[in-house]
């Protein structure tokens, strides 16, 4: 199974390594969600979803379905 | 005033950058608020005067991520960039930016830059710097974006000498792009240059991309010999955003040093809190509480007084004018109409209050992200909480506010439910009948009933949009890719002076909006009340004489039973009668019935419609109208009019029913078609109807 922001822990860091261009809104884009910058899961919200992000020094939130569309490399501390 | 001479600046920024106190800051309250026209995006001029006997025309965009347009408020943005014919077109650029995303803000000062209008970087809350260990090479940014640098706060307000200075001196400018179009994708640009070897590329490129026009050139031309398939184009959309973030990171690796050591970890405590699974939910839920209680205990006295200031104004003016047909019409007509509109002033002022710091201190993102799991179990988006609490200010603006809901079935969705949050046009309704038939005691010695019922009115309209929109997402077949995407900004101290004077505009357009409808239905009423035709209005003091020949009335009694006789029977009293068995199941009368049709434009209507009737109808003016509406009896059961059962239903009709014309409008607006208003006009009609009738068949 592909690792995606989905499968990240609360805390834990990442570096975004591949998506569809369709499946991702043009917004996220442009707040730096682009391949090769950092992703962090800051928090969860309750019932787990939608995710709270630090992408590229952006905030934003996402809901699970797109977070499950960006695949990541876990970053091991 | 606009004036040619003066320079014209057009301020341009992201969301929650403080493009606003910006504005706010240059051009204090000289501002006007209007719309563009054909649209309902808010345009905000203002105007500033600037050093060397210069002024400048401060045109306030709304907020926009890029100039990849997703919603008519950012698409006006980008056709004011493109049209040079436009008036109020820029001789200069703003870019606002927030000191600590300075890297994804940069990303809009890029493409601004591009379009080769003079562009000042300003650079805001600079005041943080320090606190968030962040250091800029001022010098060295400037060289590298080509532009002037502007280092400001406008929470503090120190800088603004400064860009004021760079603005007048905006020729000296560099019109220099930071990314050149055609590698993006050399191939495709350079035939598009050989095209429009005129033309600047990346303008090309925004008509391709973009719905708007732009100078003579069709665009189904451009787009025809250019043509792309969409996952194409955002394909190319994509190579040019990460074509700029490379360029902006390369240019911030020299001139932005960030000492993470420094940072405090305020936000992500508070997050914690104001997320919590539980305690989340607490919070946002006591903020709710202490809102509507508040807002019910701090306007009282105001709105007492501003009704019994209008009460004596009248007498005043019955008793110091002249006699005549001129001064009923200024005591019974336009004082209490007038007095009907002012009295929503406290209310509506401390709930547009509420709501700007709400959204100022960045604490409604934070509901949003709470809410979006639960809202859309029932076919609606986080981000529909925003309309629905902006909603209880009025369903206008909240209807607008559903633009940057990506989803269209959960817009469509949120825009139909929102017209049952209770708006500020239902509040003095409420207030008015709650006065009357709940009593003024507290429970447990400290909970006022008075402002539980309206917390419970407020929770009801509540429960019945995420209710409708429960059935709705049942019924509605509508497929779409659920995008959701939401800023989480840092927390802010509201400013004192944005609160200001957004709840000043806020009131002030409604006051005046709602204003005019009041008035001239106020007047319209006074002549349908003053006047009938038949022997029953016209030889009223006769009737009236012959009725009571046994025992004669003292004088007072014999006018206002003369009074109420010709109202009775005047043309709305008619109207009023004639309506008056279809209302009578649910425990009104004929005068009830007048001010319901009349508040089927819009429900403020109510209270003032009342006053003008009631002032018609007895001699009395001196009389506030909360105890007017005490002393009606019911001729035929002796009881009060306004009764516990009758109140209920009332309030509950009030609740459910469409009484807005300006609301139709709006939907009618965003929706496209006449189906969706209509649908909630006759919905919400005939359910507010059934539960009133409900109601007090049940409690009378």
């Amino acid at each position: 199974m592909k690792t995606t922001i989905s499968s990240l822990k609360k805390g834990e860091k990442a570096i975004i390594s591949a998506f569809d261009v369709a499946s991702i809104p043009l917004k996220l884009l442009e707040m730096g969600c682009l391949p090769g910058n950092s992703v962090e899961l800051l928090q969860i919200a309750p019932f787990g979803d939608p995710l709270y992000l630090n992408i590229n020094g952006s905030h934003v939130a996402i809901r699970l379905e797109t977070a499950c569309e960006i695949e990541v490399e876990i970053l091991t501390k | 005033m606009i004036s040619k001479q003066n320079i014209n600046v057009a301020l341009i920024g992201n969301p929650n950058t403080g493009k606003t106190s910006v504005f706010n800051q240059l051009t204090g309250l000289n501002q006007q608020v209007g719309n563009y026209p054909g649209i309902t995006v808010e345009k905000k001029i203002g105007f500033c005067k600037l050093p060397n006997n210069c002024k400048a025309n401060i045109l306030d965009l709304p907020g926009t991520y890029s100039l990849n347009a997703s919603s008519i408020d950012e698409n006006v943005v980008i056709e004011l960039l493109l049209n040079k014919k436009d008036k109020l077109y820029p001789d200069v650029a703003l870019v606002v930016t927030d000191v600590e995303n300075l890297k994804r803000n940069l990303l809009l000062f890029t493409q601004i830059k591009d379009l080769e209008i003079p562009t000042i970087l300003v650079i805001n809350m600079a005041d943080r710097m320090k606190h968030k260990g962040i250091s800029l090479d001022i010098p060295y940014l400037e060289s590298q974006l080509k532009t002037k640098i502007a280092l400001i706060s406008s929470r503090k307000g120190f800088g603004i000498d400064e860009l004021k200075n760079l603005i007048v001196n905006y020729k000296s400018i560099s019109n220099e792009p930071c990314l050149n179009a055609s590698s993006i994708d050399p191939d495709y640009f350079n035939s598009l240059h050989k095209t429009f070897p005129n033309q600047l590329l990346y303008k090309l490129w925004l008509v391709i991309t973009q719905d708007v026009n732009f100078l003579n050139l069709d665009r189904n031309e451009i787009r025809s010999s250019f043509t792309k398939s969409h996952s194409d184009l955002k394909r190319l959309q994509q190579k040019e955003t990460i074509k700029r973030y490379q360029f902006i990171n390369e240019v911030l690796k020299e001139g932005q040093k960030i000492d993470t050591t420094i940072a405090t970890d305020f936000r992500s405590k508070l997050d914690r809190i104001l997320t919590h699974k539980i305690g989340g939910y607490v919070i946002f839920f006591v903020i709710l509480f202490v809102i509507f209680q508040s807002i019910f205990e701090w306007s009282k006295i105001p709105m007492d007084f501003i009704d019994s200031t209008f009460a004596s104004l009248s007498s005043f003016a019955s008793e110091k004018l002249n006699p005549g047909v001129l001064t009923n019409l200024i005591s019974q007509g336009i004082i209490p109409g007038i007095g009907g509109i002012l009295i929503f002033i406290p209310q509506i002022a401390f709930l547009f209050m509420f709501i700007s710091i709400l959204e100022e201190s960045g604490y409604m993102s934070r509901v949003v992200f709470l809410m979006d799991k639960i809202m859309r179990k029932f076919g609606l988006s986080g981000k529909s909480v925003v309309p629905l609490i902006s909603g209880t200010a009025c369903a206008i603006p909240a209807i607008m506010a559903t633009r940057n809901i990506e989803n269209w079935k959960e817009r469509l969705i949120t825009i139909l439910v929102t017209p049952f949050t209770t708006c500020s046009a239902r509040l003095p309704v409420y207030a008015i009948i709650i006065g009357l038939v709940i009593p003024d005691e507290r429970l447990f010695g400290i909970i006022n009933m008075q402002g539980l019922t309206l917390m419970l009115l407020y929770l009801l309209g509540f429960g019945m949009a995420i209710f409708s929109a429960y059935v709705l997402n049942k019924i509605l077949k509508i497929k779409g890719k659920t995008y959701f995407v939401v800023e989480m900004p840092n927390y802010k101290l509201p400013l004192f002076k944005n609160v200001f004077i957004n709840v000043i505009e806020k009131t002030k357009a409604f006051v005046v909006g709602a204003g005019k409808i009041i008035l001239a239905i106020s007047i319209i009423l006074w002549f349908l009340a003053s006047n009938g035709s038949g022997s029953s209005f016209n030889d009223a003091e006769k009737i009236i004489t012959v009725k009571n020949l046994e025992n004669p009335l003292s004088e007072l009694e014999f006018k206002n039973e003369v009074a109420s006789q010709k109202l009775e029977n005047s043309y709305i009293g008619l109207m009023g009668k004639s309506i008056e068995p279809a209302l009578k199941p649910l425990g009104y009368d004929w005068k009830i019935g007048i001010a319901i049709i009349s508040s089927f434009a819009a429900r403020e209507v109510f209270v003032g419609t009342l006053a003008t009737i009631y002032s018609v109808g007895g001699s009395d003016n001196e009389d506030t109208i909360k105890n007017k509406m005490q002393a009606e009896i019911n001729q035929e059961t002796g009881e009060k009019i306004f009764n516990f059962a009758s109140g209920i239903s009332l309030l509950l009709f009030y609740a459910f029913a469409m009484q807005c014309a300006s609301t139709l409008a709006i939907t009618k607006k965003e929706t496209n078609s006449w189906k969706w208003p209509l649908g909630q006009l006759i919905f919400m009609s005939i359910f507010a109807y059934l539960i009133a009738l409900f109601a007090y068949q049940l409690l009378k």
